[in-house]
């Protein structure tokens, strides 16, 4: 199917879906959809001509990725990754498709609770998202129960503290306190300090 | 079934039970298991005299070979140091793939936990003479990664560094005055580290301890 | 029974052989069997690219088995990024793709200015793009010394490494630094090219072809690179989406997909080039593919230096970088860096911090589910090629 701009292509989307269209926007006045207000369920944001992104509930992901991927050409899976907005309360994971034949972008946005967050795994319809699912595991702690080898570290090692990308962990804390750091310079006039230093008699 | 296949049947039931019950990956702390590796106390070499010594030194300066292993960003600008441009081999530096056959470990860069582990290894491996040179400020002070949850800060409080080269990263012809500076303290019989980390081996397994909680190594199958 | 074979050293307290376990739950072979060796190829040898490790699984000489563990460079980049402030970031960016800094720097400049809505001067983009394609051929260089040291011919390693080392010192005098240059910031590029800077690149652009020529002479007509490279590593066309391969591996596989092309950033609709594509899809293919770009890549900066304007503002003016917000927002950027689809997630949230940074890499896709996939039946003494031939490079994929 030809579409001409992806507003259209979004129309047949949601049509087929079924889920039907809360709170558009067009890339003059883009709706918000990073501050995570739990007002609509069903968003989309158009961010350019080629580029978009669809927030759906977490039950319709998996089905509105596989629509997109067998009927409207999005076969690429660019990445999947999570953001905290501890504020609200919510994960909210961004599957990011791409088609080579229309070149255009669809991220579709899922808003998970921060406790106890599982989603639907995708790793069979794309062998990397194994990967980035484990990543997610292991950073935000949001399970994709089947996934291979998901349980099994990836990146860090011995690690037994809270997932490191949640917003409730503070690096700077932990780094103090677990290893050495270096006392600094406590002026800000470095010419000062170095005579005073190289030269403490004059 | 076979009695092969009972024995089969037996075997999978018990890696079962062995597998539940201990880690259940790698990297979980085991409480209570002895710890078996990195555990070896190095010896202390204690130099000879005059004349020998001195011989040693200046043998041992003009053939430091460096270990093969990239640990972070600095291992960039080694690959240019062993060109024709740079030329390191003038200084007796040449590269070597195994922690046995090489006396410098060059520590390019900020290690990370699972790096240092890794590091450690390999730098108990070295046999003595041994030297480290840690490139970069990462190694100093934690360069600009000083507040991940993930590199160390300070390196010299889990292995001896004999040298500082600073930059981010040091050019090659800093890391060539990184050797100069290693030749003269080797010369001068001052590049002792690797009988300091004999000396206070406590100290330093202790920081190490901290952030390494598990010392197993993968298992190999010969 | 148990068989011998499973005895370990590691529990040297207990007496009883032990199956210790680690790694190796649910592997897909029978370790227990005897039949087969298990070796790491880790992160201190010769033969990867980068710090990582290869756990390899071996019948003889041949791969059964293989999983790649990453993570030896993770520096929490994206943890460390929600901390600084949106001009703060900009100095750490670039380190963390080690081979290719621009592109790092480049997407986080183009999606910071795609929300705040800034736009830059014409020179700037003409600048953004030479240091681009400069840093593609010296990612080229050095990944040709990489492919060729697997194969055992280590000179061809060394002549890339130098002529590498003359386009860094055309770095160092365009922006200061030879590897991190922290050049393109947002708003546009830090500084002016020097006086005849133009001529310099060319003359380096000179030796570069020739050095080419010989390489060409002494890799692709060589018999022995021949024998191993061809048939090494192919990737069949139909895994191309459900892998997320993209970049040269996708093109020598006859997928012609180029994001310089398809969705052009920066100039490259005004520049004249192709794509490059093979059929082949094995490692010598891939190998001829990037050799070929980087033909590409002289030409392109030939063309650049050409069309450049000759003045112009090099930096819009900017608000107060310790104040500056940014309106909340988010996007995705990508550029077609040497190894594949490099691209930059950035959500902003109001606040003058960032949100949530996402650095999507090439390698993430082609170093774990690519690779485990496609060594099994090669020969050990291949694998490395195999994985220089993918040019996967780890500080990316763990960031």
């Amino acid at each position: 199917m030809k579409y001409e701009k992806i507003e259209e292509l979004l129309s047949a989307m949601w049509e087929k879906t079924g889920l039907g269209r809360l709170g558009t926007g067009t890339a003059d006045s883009p709706e918000t959809a990073v501050t995570g207000a739990a007002a609509a369920a069903v968003h989309q944001q158009i961010q350019s001509s080629d580029l978009a992104f669809v927030k759906v509930p977490a039950d319709r992901g998996r089905h509105l990725i596989m629509d997109l991927r067998d009927h409207f050409g999005f076969t690429h899976l660019v990445f999947l990754t999570a953001s905290d907005y501890i504020e609200s309360g919510v994960f909210t994971l961004t599957y990011m498709l791409h088609s080579y034949t229309r070149h255009w972008d669809i991220g579709v946005q899922i808003d998970l609770p921060r406790e106890g967050s599982t989603m639907e795994s995708i790793h069979d319809l794309w062998a990397q998202a194994a990967t980035y699912q484990r990543e997610l595991r292991e950073m935000f702690g949001i399970d994709f129960p089947g996934s291979p080898r998901i349980d099994e570290p990836f990146i860090l090692e011995g690690w037994d503290d809270v997932p490191p990308m949640r917003r409730e962990f503070d690096t700077k804390e932990y780094s103090e306190r677990t290893f050495f750091p270096r006392p600094g310079r406590s002026t800000n006039d470095p010419a000062g300090y170095m005579r005073q230093k190289l030269y403490p008699k004059e | 079934m076979s009695e092969h296949e009972t024995n089969r049947q037996l075997e999978q039931d018990s890696v079962r039970e062995v597998m539940e019950a201990m880690m259940t990956y790698p990297g979980k702390a085991d409480a209570g298991d002895t710890v078996l590796f990195c555990d070896a106390r190095p010896k202390v070499e204690k130099p000879y005299r005059g004349i020998i010594e001195k011989f040693l030194n200046w043998a041992r300066a003009n053939s430091l070979w460096v270990l093969g292993f990239g640990t972070g960003c600095g291992a960039i600008e080694l690959r240019p140091l062993m060109t024709s441009r740079y030329d390191a081999s003038r200084f007796g530096v040449a590269g070597r793939p195994t922690p046995r056959q090489a006396s410098v470990f060059i520590i390019g860069g900020y290690a990370s936990v699972k790096t240092l582990k890794r590091i450690i290894r390999s730098y108990e491996q070295m046999q003595n003479p041994k030297f480290v040179i840690g490139l970069g400020s990462c190694t100093i002070n934690g360069g600009m990664y000083w507040d991940s949850y993930n590199t160390i800060n300070r390196l010299d409080h889990y292995i001896p560094v004999d040298v500082y080269v600073t930059g981010c990263m040091p050019r090659p012809e800093a890391i060539l005055a990184g050797f100069v500076k290693l030749q003269e303290l080797i010369r001068a019989g001052k590049a002792e580290k690797a009988n300091e980390y004999a000396e206070n081996f406590d100290w330093y397994k202790a920081n190490q301890k901290k952030i390494i909680k598990n010392w197993d190594m993968p298992d190999y199958s010969w | 029974m148990k068989s011998e074979h499973t005895t370990h050293l590691h529990r040297k307290t207990d007496p009883a052989p032990v199956i210790s376990f680690s790694h190796t739950a649910g592997s897909r072979v029978d370790l227990s069997s005897g039949k087969y060796l298990k070796l790491w190829q880790g992160p201190q040898h010769p033969g990867i690219t980068g710090n990582m490790s290869l756990e390899v699984t071996l019948h003889g000489d041949e791969v059964v088995d293989l999983r790649t563990h990453v993570g030896y460079l993770h520096r929490g980049f994206e943890k460390l990024m929600e901390r600084r402030t949106y001009m703060q970031n900009f100095p750490i960016v670039c380190r963390i793709c080690v081979p290719e800094p621009d592109f790092n720097e480049y997407l986080y400049a183009a999606a910071v200015e795609e929300l705040a809505g800034i736009e830059v001067p014409e020179k700037a983009v003409w600048l953004r793009n030479l240091s681009l394609e400069m840093a593609r051929l010296t990612s080229f260089l050095q990944w040709i010394g990489g492919q060729t040291g697997a194969f055992g011919m280590g000179t061809i390693g060394q002549w890339g490494i130098t002529h590498r080392d003359y386009i860094l010192d055309l770095f160092e005098e365009l922006s200061g630094g030879r590897i991190y240059h922290m050049y393109i910031i947002p708003g546009g590029v830090r500084a002016d090219m020097p006086e005849g800077f133009p001529g310099r690149v060319r003359e380096v652009l000179n030796k570069v072809e020739i050095l080419m020529d010989d390489i060409e002479r002494a890799m692709f007509y060589n018999a022995i690179f021949k024998m191993r490279a061809k048939g090494l590593g192919i990737v069949p066309h139909s895994m191309l989406d459900s892998f997320g391969i993209t970049g040269p591996i996708a093109r020598a596989a006859g997928a012609a997909r180029d994001t310089r092309k398809d969705q052009p950033y920066l100039l490259y609709d005004q520049l004249d080039f192709k794509v490059i594509t093979g059929s082949a899809s094995d490692a010598y293919e891939r190998a001829w593919v990037r050799f070929q770009e980087m033909h590409q890549s002289i030409s392109l900066i030939r063309q650049m230096l050409d069309r450049m304007p000759s003045g112009g503002a090099i930096h819009t003016r900017l608000p107060n970088p310790l104040h500056w917000k940014i309106p909340a927002g988010q996007t995705y950027r990508r550029a077609e860096c040497t190894r594949g689809e490099y691209g930059y997630y950035l959500a902003s949230d109001g606040s003058g911090y960032p949100r949530r940074v996402y650095v999507r890499g090439p390698s993430y896709t082609h170093a774990v589910a690519l690779m485990e996939t496609l060594a099994i039946g090669v020969n050990i003494a291949d694998l490395a090629g195999l994985m220089v031939s993918f040019h996967t490079y780890p500080p990316e994929i763990e960031r």
